[in-house]
């Protein structure tokens, strides 16, 4: 498509980033008292709150309770002001509905439910403001915020949902967008995620490059996950 | 709305304290828990504000859209509430939860603003039967630690005093034809004044007297609250009872003389904080939720 151009001649983005590049991520643990675990993370301009309530015994039917191992349920939701053009419904929609459902999806894969049978784990992630695509800030935040509800029971924390070569501020419709979520140790991916066409000789560079910055990321949430445990620490007296 | 379960040792003893004028944190039945209020978090909206008090976080996000007057009033612009229960705060309000206590809020802001003194709406027509600005206020309930209401008017004041609407100015050519143009300076733009704003102050019937600011706790103890809307001189301009229990009559002139007196003091309060916020210019360090 004639027009606006995702690289220019000496490869730089419309903000002044390289290809690979992150924007600056800012990352909190415990932002909020009375939930189980919570998380607030910012990358450019797109700020998400993730809150994890669990694991507890399940809400609503009992049938749901699965014999050996937790329920993970998650909803997601971007407040009507996040957007440039005001958002009607903030959750419900089918974007909404899908996002949770592919959280649920890593998150599954991501920790280890055989340690709490008949129990559910809530993940609620809230977007306050939102760039286009947020799903870079959406999928840390939901690391963090599962990470400081109970450390012990958790995979090293999911890396990132990262969509690559994404410019921020611009609109994508018509490139391809992978989203892929890594789990840093064994290096496996819990989820794999694009709607767009792309010829298979490009993908394993496109993997590649997400992989990267998948452990770009990790290594800064892990750097916040440590100080976060020391303060902690600190606290108790240890 | 999000509750706790408490035994009927401590109701017993949350009464007994608060008959002494001494509640479980020692505040006194007037005293309001440490409020934080930052205003311009969000950035893409026209004005925002978080307030923290306790563990009760609101985040409030107003957008200025342009639109047609209402049809009764058509020299006026107009505000819509809507209040989003997210599931932050309690489990119990995913999904469609939350909505009943969402409405409930939304329905409550809208009979406080519902008078002519509130906000000049006057200031928000662009062009008479055509063309006005709708200020849309979105409101985010995080967590939810008792005293609802109270934080949310609070945060809707301070949202409020940070909109900046841009200015307009309607051309006419010789056609007819009407053209808006907006300004080119992108700091030109209309402030609200938010004198005569009101805040909530909810009181809740504890034994036989009244506390100001319960926390979830103390709401528990409590069968029924007065919620009474007062601006920044004193004046009442919406009163509602809420609660399943029931009030003696007198018990309610005294409750509102209580809620007037404790509303001037939270507005003195909160205008220094906001002017405070201003003077301190947009170089301020903004803290946000990283703080």
């Amino acid at each position: 498509m004639a027009g606006l151009e995702l690289l220019s001649d000496q490869g730089y983005r419309v903000d002044g980033r390289r290809a690979g590049e992150l924007r600056k991520i800012q990352a909190r643990m415990g932002v909020f008292a009375q939930a189980d675990g919570s998380a607030y993370i910012e990358q450019g301009n797109t700020k998400a709150l993730a809150v994890v309530y669990g694991p507890h015994e399940i809400r609503g039917s009992r049938a749901r309770a699965l014999p050996d191992r937790a329920l993970v349920n998650c909803q997601y939701s971007s407040a009507t002001f996040s957007t440039g053009e005001r958002k009607r419904r903030p959750h419900g929609d089918r974007k909404s509905c899908e996002m949770g459902l592919q959280l649920r999806q890593t998150f599954e894969a991501a920790i280890l439910t055989q340690l709490h049978p008949r129990s559910q784990i809530d993940i609620y992630v809230q977007v306050s403001r939102q760039q286009l695509s947020a799903w870079g800030g959406r999928g840390m935040g939901w690391g963090l915020g599962v990470r400081g509800q109970e450390p012990d029971t958790l995979m090293p924390l999911v890396g990132a949902c990262w969509t690559p070569g994404y410019p921020c501020g611009t609109s994508c419709a018509w490139w391809p967008q992978l989203a892929l979520a890594l789990l840093p140790a064994s290096g496996q991916l819990a989820l794999l995620e694009m709607d767009a066409r792309l010829h298979e000789d490009h993908l394993e560079q496109v993997l590649e490059a997400a992989a990267r910055a998948a452990r770009d990321v990790h290594t800064l949430l892990d750097r916040v996950v440590r100080q976060h445990v020391r303060e902690a620490s600190i606290l108790l007296g240890d | 709305m999000a509750s706790v379960a408490l035994s009927e040792a401590e109701k017993v003893y949350i009464v007994h304290g608060v008959q002494e004028d001494l509640r479980v944190d020692g505040r006194g039945c007037e005293d309001y828990r440490c409020v934080e209020v930052e205003t311009d978090v969000v950035s893409n909206t026209s004005g925002s504000a978080r307030v923290k008090l306790g563990h009760t976080d609101i985040l409030v996000g107003v957008k200025a859209e342009m639109g047609t007057p209402k049809l009764e009033k058509p020299n006026e612009g107009y505000l819509e509430f809507f209040v989003d229960c997210s599931a932050n705060a309690t489990p119990e309000f995913e999904g469609r939860g939350g909505d009943d206590l969402g409405t409930e809020i939304a329905n409550t802001l809208y009979r406080i603003f519902n008078n002519k003194s509130s906000v000049d709406l006057k200031s928000l027509c662009i062009s008479p039967r055509e063309h006005c600005w709708i200020l849309y206020v979105d409101v985010l309930l995080l967590e939810c630690g008792g005293n609802l209401f109270d934080t949310i008017s609070i945060a809707v004041k301070a949202a409020l005093f940070n909109t900046r609407i841009p200015r307009v100015r309607v051309l006419e050519d010789e056609e007819g034809s009407k053209d808006i143009e907006l300004s080119d300076d992108p700091y030109d733009c209309i402030r609200l004044s938010v004198e005569n704003v009101p805040c909530i102050v909810t009181l809740c019937k504890i034994g036989y007297r009244h506390v100001v600011d319960a926390t979830l706790q103390e709401e528990a103890c409590s069968l029924a609250s007065l919620l009474v809307s007062v601006t920044s001189k004193g004046v009442v301009t919406c009163m509602r009872k809420v609660g399943k229990g029931s009030l003696d009559p007198e018990s309610i002139f005294e409750m509102m003389e209580t809620g007037k007196r404790v509303g001037k003091v939270l507005h003195a309060s909160l205008q220094s904080i906001l002017h405070k916020e201003e003077s301190l210019g947009p170089k301020r360090q903004k803290v946000g939720f990283l703080g």
